[in-house]
């Protein structure tokens, strides 16, 4: 019997052979925080008083979720994890402006085929897109690894997603991920690794691959992988840093296997309050918005940016609505500067934000009031996420959200 | 003991713990205000040592913020018990030292008034007057609950 990714992975970790179901102890390549890194370094020093971090080059921060800071107590956060990087040696800092973390640290080439990242943030699972095994973890245990440099892990059966055909115009990568949250439910893939296998793979971009692994928490997998192939290496620059990946065996067990034909995925949202709650766009009742927000880590790639303005053809975000904008990174903020798209926003009336997490989490730069709806390319609908628990959360693809921004209504790009 | 009951699966993070406090309260005194605000805002003023909680399936889905198992086993919550936990809410309750019993069928059985106990070291929960077994956690993890938490072993385990 052939093996899957994680058995492949997780054993080479741990140096055997590993079964289904079995714990294993590993040290990961890397550690990922980000501004919780202020309260981790609370609970190592009263852990560790006094003490170093045992490896300090597999330690990455970026500050990224309220950034600039709200509140002189961000700032605090902030200035303790400063603080604390140049105390401890540790080089891969990256300071208020770089970006989110899950584009800084593939745009770092640190997110590598082959590779363990565990980080204490839930979406830690986007660096799947480069063929890392890469999970969430919490503060606690972040701030253990920074002590001990291991950790446990179970290895979880794994669910086989195939992909053939193509995408259709006005469909994206991230109506395909929420069309397959909606089948599989927001605990379909719960303690298990999900493989993306099929023809269409090879199709899929870098950013495409993101917003989908990106989005594999929000049906509750430990890890959603893509094969390092043609479209990796060019990413990463050539085979070499390629050269630790990883692929399962065209024998390996299964514990389940979907099918998806892109050629019939059309635009749909995620309808509040969950991530599963998924329709077609044009299937919904007529429903107005307050505000559209394009950015995050699933959909803040220039790519997203270009998607949406094909889609507004250089109409203006109508009255009602407030557009917010957020470019995923400095690096992408660049290259939105350098193709003249942010003009083009700043002109239609859009707001463009800071790079960084924005409003996503609800802490700042454009929480929603009482009532309020938001179309939002966002990975998470739960109420009260945006600050508001009696607001209305939708989530779409950039095009979507460029022909809410358009009409005021949730409205199908296809149709503008 | 009280029992928290809610009949609702998918129970998020966000409705554990609003993301909008997630920088800016992190000890147990600071998560207590902000407890289960948007699902239960009673909760953290009926709450009491040894009280257990009991939802559906996928309970703690969403992010990886720890103040949801650090606040309830600050205020003493002793297990909670639901049809299954997301992956991350699982790990992080083992790291806080947080028991969680997973069985479908006690929750189906409860009847509001039930009295529920839990025995972690025979692996039964009593539910009214029924009993059920949950499957034990495995003996790594076991010593870290058993520990109050990672922290706390690798203290007592000087690693």
């Amino acid at each position: 019997m052939g093996q899957t990714f994680v058995q492949k992975i997780l054993g080479r970790a741990a140096g055997k052979v590993v079964k289904t179901g079995e714990i294993v102890f590993v040290e990961p390549d890397l550690v990922l925080t980000h501004d919780n890194s202020s309260a981790i370094i609370g609970k190592f020093e009263s852990t560790k008083p006094g003490g170093k971090v045992k490896y300090p080059d597999r330690i990455v921060i970026v500050l990224d979720h309220v950034t600039p800071a709200a509140t002189s107590k961000h700032a605090a956060g902030h200035s303790r994890v400063r603080k604390f990087v140049a105390e401890q040696g540790i080089q891969k800092f990256f300071d208020v402006g770089c970006g989110i973390c899950h584009q800084v640290l593939p745009e770092q080439h640190l997110a590598l085929p082959g590779g363990i990242v565990v980080g204490s943030d839930s979406h830690t699972c986007t660096y799947g897109a480069f063929n890392t095994f890469a999970t969430g973890i919490d503060r606690t245990e972040a701030a253990g690894l920074w002590i001990t440099g291991r950790t446990w892990f179970r290895v979880p059966e794994t669910i086989e997603i195939n992909l053939e055909g193509y995408l259709q115009k006005g469909v994206s990568a991230k109506d395909l991920i929420l069309t397959i949250i909606g089948k599989l439910g927001s605990d379909g893939a719960n303690y298990k690794a999900v493989e993306f296998h099929g023809s269409s793979v090879g199709g899929l971009l870098i950013h495409e691959r993101m917003t989908i692994a990106n989005m594999g928490i929000e049906m509750g997998a430990k890890i959603a992988v893509f094969p390092a192939d043609r479209v990796t290496q060019n990413f990463l620059f050539g085979e070499e840093l390629c050269k630790d990946a990883v692929w399962s065996d065209s024998d390996a067990e299964f514990c389940q296997v979907h099918s998806f034909d892109l050629d019939k995925i059309v635009p749909v949202v995620a309808r509040p309050h969950t991530v599963d709650n998924v329709c077609a766009v044009s299937e919904l009742p007529e429903t107005r918005v307050d505000q559209v927000f394009l950015g995050t880590c699933t959909n803040g790639r220039v790519e997203d940016l270009k998607s949406a303005l094909e889609v507004m053809k250089g109409r203006k975000v109508v009255p009602s609505v407030r557009m917010l904008v957020g470019p995923a990174s400095r690096d992408e903020y660049v290259k939105a500067l350098q193709q003249g798209i942010i003009e083009e926003f700043v002109k239609a009336g859009a707001v463009v934000l800071p790079p960084g997490c924005g409003p996503c989490l609800g802490a700042h730069q454009g929480a929603l009031a009482p009532g309020e709806v938001c179309l939002s390319t966002a990975n998470r609908n739960f109420k009260g996420r945006m600050g508001e628990k009696d607001a209305f959360i939708y989530l779409g693809s950039p095009e979507t959200a460029a022909a809410t921004a358009i009409t005021g209504v949730i409205t199908d790009p296809r149709e503008v | 003991m009280a029992v928290h009951y809610y009949d609702q699966n998918d129970i998020n993070t966000d409705l554990l713990f609003p993301g909008k406090y997630t920088y800016t309260c992190a000890t147990g005194p600071e998560i207590i205000d902000h407890l289960l605000e948007d699902l239960d805002p009673d909760f953290r003023n009926e709450v009491k040592p040894g009280d257990v909680i009991m939802a559906g399936t996928n309970f703690g889905c969403g992010s990886s913020r720890e103040q949801p198992a650090l606040g309830l086993k600050y205020v003493g919550v002793s297990a909670v018990i639901a049809k299954s936990f997301a992956r991350i809410f699982y790990r992080s309750s083992i790291n806080q030292g947080l028991l969680l019993v997973q069985s479908p069928e006690a929750v189906d059985y409860y009847k509001p008034g039930d009295k529920v106990t839990v025995d972690p070291a025979r692996g039964i929960l009593e539910v009214g007057d029924a009993e059920f077994s949950f499957p034990p956690l495995p003996a790594d993890m076991l010593e870290i609950l058993e520990a109050g938490g990672l922290l706390n072993w690798i203290k007592q385990n000087d690693v």
